[in-house]
């Protein structure tokens, strides 16, 4: 099987997007992309489209058909993919799916959601939608299981409430030199442990924003990419995997099945292992999902994240920097596109277009979370060689 | 009323229950939860509620023991006094948030239930 990969990548500002919608954003990136690939739309073959809520965001369906006439890209065969927050990290799975099947010799991923015309508890409901009724019914949010799971792992690991705040403080730090982020700026510890309480222990800095936006990946047969550049990347392991719907039926609170399964498998596909990835993105919805995460991916010890990040290893200029894009938590959270966002970061590691933020890197790693570690896409990149 | 688990063949019980339980086990029995007396395994109050949902919001998640099976629930707490470990009772609400006040359909599932009182 020919190995697939990407020949461009874009993002737009992400943030308040005032007056602009779904398919505004989706074009700009969209456009951007095949800019940023020398590619026609002409030639696009298969487009597919991340969003998690347009419909209960904006009563706008459809969207992906609506994306491929404002690129002039039909007939291109288009694919609307939901999977909630992770809906960007299944649409590059599927991406590749259409490339590494032979069906698409050049497929087009945008992914995007338009969120900030909604009240905070509006859009929390949106998403809290995903849980089951006995879960819905008791007011249950995405921000509280992250409220219960922190208490748990705290209490349990003896973990210090301050090495959450200081994934925060890492996270803001890392997003003031992405020209993209929502949150350009630093904030330092004192700020965030008294920041008010959203779900106790955690508080509003442990949180990612309600954020417009959208990001765009081109994927094609690596003989295809090729013949518009030298520069491209590779995506050597892919897998996605599913926890249990209902959150408290885990046995192991603080272990996300999904993070496990969807990483041994893009490890496996790839043939690396935990220690040769050099960069990695991870779904910092919530500041404790980056430590669940490093120790689901085998980062870290079960319990142990926490010490690693108390020690600077996630730094910048640590032994493997994690978010050098400001993460979820600074560059924000558009649902469909924060997936396929940290996959832009990634390809932007990889052939050294990171700017400021560049670090030395020829794998990375991405792991994008739906739900609260219900649905997981694990991505590995490598530079091409 | 009652608070309705799922036992399955294989003996083990969940909360809610499926139409298949671990490794395709087949339901065989409900289990009424509301009978029982649990252990508080975490919690959090939540501030930032969606609409239709009491502010603050206090949550628990729960462990009861059902003759030798723990079976593990969510639900609202009475208090925010509460600490890991603390044993709760469930005590019947006719209604826990506002049907229709969210984006869930109302008539799409029930809004009675149980929150958990400290004993």
């Amino acid at each position: 099987m020919e190995r697939v990969a990407i020949i461009g990548a874009s993002m737009t500002q992400f943030g308040q997007r005032e007056g602009e919608w779904i398919q505004d954003l989706l074009a700009e990136a969209g456009i951007e992309c095949l800019e940023d690939a020398g590619v026609d739309a002409d030639d696009v073959e298969h487009l597919y489209v991340s969003n998690m809520a347009s419909g209960e965001f904006e009563g706008q369906t459809g969207v992906p058909n609506a994306l491929a006439h404002d690129l002039d890209a039909m007939p291109a065969y288009t694919q609307r993919v939901d999977q909630t927050s992770s809906s960007g990290g299944a649409g590059i799975f599927a991406a590749w799916q259409s490339v590494a099947s032979g069906a698409s010799d050049m497929t087009l991923l945008v992914g995007g959601e338009k969120m900030t015309h909604k009240t905070t508890g509006e859009a929390t409901d949106v998403i809290a939608s995903l849980t089951h009724p006995v879960e819905y019914k008791t007011g249950v949010t995405l921000p509280s299981f992250a409220g219960l799971t922190a208490r748990h792992y705290l209490e349990r690991f003896d973990a210090p409430r301050e090495s959450l705040g200081k994934v925060a403080v890492k996270n803001h730090k890392n997003g003031v030199d992405n020209p993209h982020a929502q949150f350009q700026k630093e904030v330092d510890l004192e700020t965030i442990l008294e920041s008010p309480i959203v779900a106790d222990p955690l508080r509003l800095y442990d949180f990612c924003p309600i954020t417009d936006g959208s990001a765009a990946l081109m994927l094609c047969p690596e003989s295809v990419a090729r013949e518009y550049t030298d520069d491209y990347v590779v995506i050597s392991g892919i897998d996605g995997a599913t926890d249990t719907h209902v959150v408290h039926e885990r046995e192991d609170p603080t272990v996300m099945g999904g993070v496990v399964e969807s990483g041994n498998g893009a490890y496996e596909m790839s043939g690396r292992s935990p220690e040769e990835i050099d960069v990695a993105e991870l779904h910092d919805m919530f500041t404790i999902l980056e430590f669940l995460q490093m120790e689901g991916l085998g980062f870290a010890e079960q319990g142990e994240a926490w010490q690693l990040v108390e020690e600077g290893y996630t730094e910048r200029d640590g032994e493997l920097p994690i978010n050098t894009s400001g993460g979820l938590k600074s560059k924000g959270h558009p649902l469909g596109a924060s997936g396929v966002a940290q996959g832009v970061e990634i390809y932007e590691q990889l052939v050294g277009e990171a700017g400021p933020r560049q670090v030395d890197a020829d794998v990375g790693l991405c792991c994008n979370v739906g739900g609260f570690g219900n649905c997981v896409i694990t991505t590995i990149m490598e530079a091409a060689q | 009323m009652s608070m309705d688990a799922t036992r399955y063949e294989d003996g083990s019980i969940s909360y809610p229950g499926h139409p298949r339980g671990p490794g395709g086990a087949e339901p065989v029995e409900t289990v009424d939860l509301s009978e029982y007396t649990a252990e508080v395994v975490t919690w959090t109050t939540s501030t930032a509620t969606p609409p239709g949902v009491r502010q603050p919001n206090h949550l628990a998640i729960v462990e009861f023991d059902v003759d030798g099976e723990s079976v593990r629930a969510i639900g609202q707490l009475t208090t925010g006094d509460v600490e890991t470990g603390d044993e709760v009772r469930p005590v019947y609400v006719d209604e826990l948030r506002e049907p229709g006040a969210g984006i869930r359909e109302p008539e799409s599932q029930e809004w009675d239930g149980y929150r958990f009182e400290p004993v």
